[in-house]
């Protein structure tokens, strides 16, 4: 067998190199039309930044409202509301019964004087209440359960059990609000979810659109390249390439949108958190979420581009 | 190279723009394609370049019958094809360079490969010095010259030409004409569609005549049968 003879042979790149170098050059030059048009750009990628911007902001803020519920639950407390006819001695006696209850942590009586007392003060009803001549309120008892967020059916056992003593007239637990706002961060979780879904297509159409106006642009220079033999795949190439830039860009700037924000709501929060006592701050998106972030962003302009090609791409042949 | 076998092309519609075509164009020949506007001369061309499909009959081009070829294999069949066009089909976005350099840039070469072979097409067109010229900036001449280094910058075997002097003067015309010659020469094979009846006799290649879709006049055949 001859050695086959190459010296006449087009110098052309293995295949695989010559894939590779091609994406790469096709890569850069999708960026390079890009900057050739930079305020329309600009603009597609503030669209998209915006409609990510929305959800990923609500997300951040969710998860701060989250931050700050925790340990709230802590706070359960269960009011026994003891019957009118039960003296101080008795309440005293029935506190001190109750301090031996497994899911009890402690009990505090409040005396229907002090209660009276403070409503007087807070309520403004002072003089209708003196001329009431007796005290109406009974005494109470808080009452601190043990929490165990893993058993919340503890507590409603525990209900159960003071309710049915008989001195105590209504027991009423107050941790129903917490359950409300837990209800409400669901719900609002599930909205964002909702929103994120609408946005994400949004962003799908508006780089769809962006892509198919892009196409129908340079109708003419594609049929001529398919005319010279390029390969769909090859006519392809730079649009998907346009959407994925978009969909970087438009990420990255998303990001920065919502670390402004916090910077901006940041000081005013700390304000408020101080003047509860509390030392919380609002945290932006961590480094990972904002890469997601990024990371999602790119795939909607992929997948936004891919669709836009596919619908309008073969419908230009040369003729 | 060419090779039509009752050929028929019927487009929606009922129009019959081709009607039994047959002929032979060997490898590394040269001939006109004449006819009046509409006797279907584009759609022949169109037919051998893929962009359009018989409806009846076989084309063999270069041994491979056309009729088999999917359209995913389109695109490399037409990399073995230059073609030229009346309105030059340039794109004005970029530079000559850059023009003529696409079908090497479709096939995959080399950059530095690329740059050669772009610079030994504009010279065999007299361009040399036109590569970072903007299209527009060229006359029409120049502009179908440029066409011309495209379609044969990746060394196809064959030519095909749709009207490429159409919008020249005569002068101009002729030049064109013998660059096509010239290409013949190193063993392209070219096939040129044109009505410019004069000039084709000027040239003295073999000619086939088509009107209304009918092939009446065959010079290949005559070669054929003269070196039978």
């Amino acid at each position: 067998m001859s050695k086959p003879d190459t010296s006449n042979k087009p110098a052309r790149n293995a295949p695989v190199t010559a894939y590779f170098i091609h994406h790469a050059r096709t890569l850069i030059a999708s960026l390079g039309v890009l900057f050739r048009s930079p305020a329309s750009s600009a603009m597609t990628t503030a669209v998209i930044a915006i409609a990510l911007a929305l959800p990923a902001g609500l997300y951040v803020l969710l998860s701060n409202a989250s931050h700050v519920s925790v340990g709230w639950d802590n706070s359960a407390q269960i009011s026994l509301f003891l019957k009118a006819n039960v003296s101080e001695k008795q309440a005293r006696t029935l506190a001190s019964k109750l301090r031996l209850y497994d899911g009890i942590d402690s009990v505090k009586l409040i005396h229907k004087d002090q209660a009276l007392a403070e409503f007087q003060r807070v309520s403004g009803f002072g003089d209708a209440i003196e001329s009431l001549g007796s005290n109406p309120l009974p005494h109470v008892l808080a009452v601190q359960p043990v929490v165990d967020p893993e058993r919340p059916d503890k507590i409603a056992h525990l209900m159960k059990q003071l309710r049915e003593l008989k001195q105590v007239d209504i027991a009423q637990l107050d941790l129903q609000w917490v359950k409300r706002l837990y209800s409400m961060l669901e719900i609002a979780r599930k909205g964002i979810w909702v929103i994120s879904i609408l946005l994400a297509m949004a962003v799908l159409l508006v780089v769809g659109n962006t892509i198919r106006l892009d196409i129908q642009n340079r109708r003419s220079e594609i049929e001529v390249t398919k005319l010279i033999g390029a390969t769909n795949a090859f006519i392809r190439r730079p649009f998907l390439y346009t959407g994925f830039w978009y969909g970087l860009s438009g990420g990255i700037l998303a990001w920065i949108l919502i670390s402004l924000s916090i910077g901006i709501l940041a000081g005013s929060v700390e304000n408020l958190a101080s003047l509860y006592n509390s030392a919380f701050q609002l945290t932006g998106l961590a480094f990972s979420e904002a890469m997601s972030l990024i990371g999602f962003s790119c795939l909607l302009g992929l997948l936004g581009s891919w669709i836009a090609v596919g619908r309008h791409l073969d419908e230009i042949e040369p003729s | 190279m060419i090779r039509f076998d009752n050929v028929n092309k019927r487009y929606p519609g009922g129009h019959e723009a081709l009607s039994n075509i047959s002929f032979h164009l060997p490898r590394g020949k040269m001939a006109y394609l004449t006819g009046h506007s509409g006797a279907g001369k584009s759609t022949l061309l169109k037919l051998i370049a893929l962009i359009e499909r018989p409806s009846r009959g076989n084309i063999l081009l270069d041994g491979v019958n056309l009729s088999n070829v999917r359209n995913s294999k389109v695109p490399y069949i037409r990399r073995n094809i230059g073609i030229i066009f009346q309105n030059h089909h340039l794109l004005y976005d970029r530079t000559v360079f850059d023009n003529v350099a696409l079908p090497l840039v479709i096939a995959g070469y080399q950059h530095r490969e690329v740059g050669k072979r772009v610079r030994a097409a504009l010279d065999q067109v007299g361009l040399l010095n036109k590569e970072k010229c903007a299209p527009i900036t060229l006359s029409g001449g120049e502009q179908q010259r440029v066409g011309i280094a495209r379609a044969i910058v990746h060394k196809p075997s064959l030519l095909l030409a749709d009207e490429p002097t159409g919008n020249l003067d005569p002068e101009l015309s002729r030049e064109i004409m013998e660059l096509f010659a010239r290409f013949n020469q190193v063993g392209v094979s070219v096939l040129i569609a044109s009505h410019d009846l004069d000039l084709i006799k000027q040239m003295g290649s073999p000619v086939i005549s088509l009107s209304q879709g009918m092939l009446i006049h065959d010079d290949l055949k005559e070669v054929a049968d003269v070196e039978a």
